[in-house]
């Protein structure tokens, strides 16, 4: 199959496995072209991409401008901080008045989740989800998952540890689904008050302890506690979440095999992660930024292809 | 549905040899030549004729490359059908070096329009030739001509020229099939 089986990308859990690999196969080629001396394609240079981002961000925010401009599309940022939402202007009014610009995909992050969804009803667009919320953050995990497989062959049949914040991680909740539809064993690791009650249902086991998830896994997720969604306290304070979560070179050397260690930014160090360990060799925290620009290079690419 | 042989497994042979033989009288050693083969049916003839240079005709260490150019295509988004890539192999420097297309089907020139720019990113060529196994005359839409050929055809608009391979297909053939 050589067509992606949605318009748009909203999340994990509209797109089908075959989708999945198809992206993989796409980017494995965007990948030797970012590696080339003049890093460009001519593919989009008649596609105009908006980037409206109503919610801070460095690193989607530049490797989707990034992807953009190597795949030759003219691209306009937009970010709510220094717009007219400020005034007042709904979603859907700010969105059509740039569409009016005949602007062909947008790539949105939003705080609330759903945003994607209800754009995709009310405009013509193609529209990426760079994260609405804590829903989904599709392209993070779809790079996630790429990474995995570059490192390890495969990632059916592997063990995967979601380490921290749970509740609130929309790159934890676009993974599980990501994992699971690729066959790898996923497990979620935290603090009880950060694991949401029904999160086994997803088909993924709890674990409460750091040092049993990480004997378990060959490859553990680690998450940044999300401050900046905690309406209450869920722990009594950050030096006791490091002391029970946080992974550090001596629980590391620890174990029984090398296991990779991944962080889809920004990193906190110190609090989730020591630098020793993110510095180390089994991370592959910088490999996954350097994914994320060849895995959003081939789904601007797969989807550009069913604008007319 | 109907298919006729233009070239059989021993035309195709001297075909591959003369081709080989203008090479060499052009590139001698190939000391400062690389040869590009096209995705996705020029690599198997490229292969070809780098195999017939080392082993019948004693020049040694070609450098051969796959080049992928399915990102320059200039119908992107106008096929119904979407275009699937294949792998771009180009381990050596191409700038100030002689390159050589090569492809199995010269036909419109699009594809070799797509490759003159895919190349850039790689680099200044010196020079670039271009070989293709096929040569079907009066179908091209841009001023594209190649420098080697091996067999001139000329064939209608609905009818699909098809080069198979030993390797592939078990046998060399050049095919004219008119669907």
């Amino acid at each position: 199959m050589s067509e992606l089986s949605v318009k748009h990308l909203l999340g994990i859990k509209y797109i089908t496995e075959a989708d999945i690999q198809l992206i993989f196969e796409t980017a494995d080629h965007f990948k030797e072209v970012i590696n080339r001396s003049i890093k460009k394609v001519p593919s989009l240079r008649d596609i105009t991409i908006a980037n409206l981002f109503f919610e801070n961000s460095t690193r989607t925010r530049l490797s989707f401008e990034l992807a953009e401009k190597r795949l030759s599309a003219d691209v306009v940022n937009f970010s709510a901080s220094s717009s007219s939402v400020k005034k007042g202007e709904t979603l859907v009014d700010t969105v059509n008045n740039i569409l009016s610009m005949k602007v062909d995909m947008v790539v949105m992050r939003h705080p609330n989740p759903g945003a994607g969804m209800f754009l995709s009803k009310h405009i013509n667009a193609s529209i990426i989800n760079a994260g609405d919320g804590a829903h989904e953050h599709p392209t993070q995990a779809l790079l996630d998952c790429y990474s995995i497989r570059e490192r390890l062959g495969d990632v059916a049949g592997k063990n995967v540890v979601i380490v921290g914040d749970i509740l609130h991680s929309r790159v934890a909740l676009s993974n599980i689904f990501a994992l699971k539809k690729l066959g790898a064993n996923v497990k979620v690791c935290g603090p009880k008050t950060l694991l949401p009650k029904f999160i086994s249902s997803l088909g993924v086991g709890v674990e409460t302890n750091l040092q049993k998830a990480l004997q378990w896994c060959d490859v553990a997720n680690m998450l940044r506690v999300q401050n900046e969604r905690m309406d209450i306290s869920y722990f009594p304070t950050t030096r006791e979440y490091t002391q029970q979560f946080g992974l550090n070179k001596k629980i590391l050397d620890s174990l029984d095999k090398n296991i990779i260690v991944m962080h889809p930014g920004p990193i906190n160090r110190g609090v989730e992660i020591t630098s020793d360990v993110a510095d180390s060799k089994q991370s592959i925290i910088l490999n996954q930024v350097e994914n994320g620009v060849a895995i959003r290079m081939a789904v601007l690419y797969l989807l550009a292809s069913k604008i007319s | 549905m109907s298919q006729k042989v233009l070239l059989n497994a021993t035309e195709v042979n001297i075909a591959l040899h003369r081709l080989a033989c203008q090479l060499i009288e052009n590139h001698d050693t190939f000391s400062n030549t690389v040869l590009i083969g096209i995705q996705p049916r020029g690599i198997f003839l490229a292969e070809r004729i780098k195999l017939l240079l080392e082993t019948e005709y004693n020049v040694k260490n070609i450098e051969l490359g796959y080049l992928d150019i399915t990102f320059y295509r200039d119908d992107f988004r106008r096929n119904d059908k979407p275009i699937e890539a294949n792998r771009t192999k180009i381990n050596f420097i191409v700038e100030d070096k002689k390159v050589v297309f090569i492809d199995d089907v010269l036909y419109t020139g699009r594809s070799i329009r797509a490759a003159l720019t895919a190349i850039q990113s790689f680099g200044r060529p010196l020079e670039i030739e271009l070989l293709t196994f096929i040569d079907r005359r009066f179908s091209r839409h841009l001023p594209i001509q190649p420098d080697y050929r091996g067999r001139q055809v000329d064939a209608i608009n609905n009818e699909k020229v098809k080069v198979c391979w030993k390797e592939n297909d078990g046998i060399d053939t050049v095919y004219l099939i008119n669907s």
